[in-house]
């Protein structure tokens, strides 16, 4: 499992972490949801905590990420415009 | 995981994608991305650039500000030797009001050297990316037709892909904490030039400034003078004069006097 946190790199993650990581992920749309930036905060940090402890990978990998997080940083408003997005082509991913 | 951050990573591959479609034959498609790998990289060094120019026009603010507290500081003193608590309180007054701005200038601080650091990082790791894309992206050409080079390239392309999308993301942001501090940046840079914080009471300010400098210029003189005449008469000048008494609290505040002349007063530029 590769997971990439947005402006810092890629993370290989074993599989026993999945469970846990599902769970914050839940934890994040539901802060989400209740617009509860310091809910989201604590599951943000919670969840880059987890994917720090796997083991990083090389800076010339060419590998696509299973997931996407944004960094810790990150507020309700920067998510969910993430979330939003509408795939112009030009927006995040460069041709 | 079927959540959010599934959901954040689908957009990323459908730009990719997008992307993709564009080139007749898959083997431009390389030619075509490596060229914006490059103008990204170009970029991501114009971004590091803008915010170390950034963070250096900070830590000169910083340091004017950090003299005119000091000067303030002397200024207040020397109030107080010569009686004048309600000047004293006034000076100290302006240093507290410049002691909180330089506050935010330290917070500021930190956060443009953490973009900086940040964008530096993405750099070198974009940079490594794009030599081992390079390098697949020759094999691909050299090995492979068109037909069957689809896979191989798409592997390549979604790789690099994400990075850039993640890359200039994190240029985006920079240049917006950039801006941001310019803007914030001119403020002070305002204050500074006038040597004065706001202050509700306008006229009366410049008769504070002017009664402030005053006081500085004529203890300047004093110093000087018997500098001088310690001099003449072979005697070694003191180097420190005898610290001022902490001001004690229950003097009446200063009161506004309306200004005879507004004086222009152009100091505060150290």
């Amino acid at each position: 499992m590769i997971v990439r946190i947005l402006g810092e790199g890629q993370w290989r993650v074993a599989p026993e972490a999945m469970q846990s990581l599902n769970e914050l992920d839940d934890r994040v749309a539901d802060a989400l949801r209740k617009d509860d930036q310091e809910a989201l905060q604590s599951s943000l940090a919670l969840l880059l905590e987890q994917v720090r402890a796997g083991e990083p990978l090389a800076d010339d990998d060419l590998v696509e990420s299973d997931l996407i997080i944004p960094d810790s940083s990150a507020s309700l408003d920067e998510v969910r415009a993430f979330l939003e997005e509408q795939g112009n082509g030009e927006g995040l991913i460069p041709g | 995981m079927a959540g959010i951050f599934q959901r954040i990573s689908t957009i990323f591959r459908a730009k990719a994608d997008k992307a993709l479609d564009r080139a007749e034959d898959p083997r431009e498609t390389l030619d075509y991305s490596y060229q914006r790998q490059l103008d990204l990289l170009q970029k991501v060094r114009r971004g590091v650039a803008d915010v170390a120019t950034s963070r250096k026009r900070v830590e000169l603010q910083a340091s004017q500000l950090n003299a005119e507290v000091d000067k303030l500081t002397t200024q207040a003193q020397r109030a107080l030797e010569q009686g004048r608590e309600d000047l004293a309180r006034e000076a100290l007054t302006r240093k507290s009001g410049l002691q909180q701005q330089l506050g935010d200038l330290q917070a500021q601080h930190a956060q443009l050297q953490g973009e900086e650091e940040k964008l530096v990082r993405a750099s070198t790791r974009l940079q490594a990316k794009v030599d081992a894309f390079r390098t697949r992206k020759e094999t691909i050409k050299a090995t492979y037709s068109a037909a069957e080079a689809q896979t191989r390239i798409n592997e390549a392309f979604s790789g690099i892909s994400e990075e850039m999308g993640d890359v200039g993301l994190a240029v985006q942001r920079a240049e917006d904490k950039t801006q941001e501090m310019q803007a914030r940046a001119g403020a002070i840079d305002e204050l500074l030039a006038s040597g004065t914080l706001d202050d509700p009471s306008g006229t009366y300010k410049d008769d504070i400034t002017r009664e402030l400098d005053q006081l500085a210029s004529t203890s300047q003189v004093e110093d000087e003078l018997a500098a001088l005449r310690a001099k003449v008469s072979g005697e070694i000048a003191p180097a420190t004069k005898p610290v001022a008494p902490a001001i004690e609290g229950g003097a009446a505040a200063p009161k506004a006097q309306p200004a005879q002349q507004p004086v222009a007063d152009e100091e505060g530029q150290s």
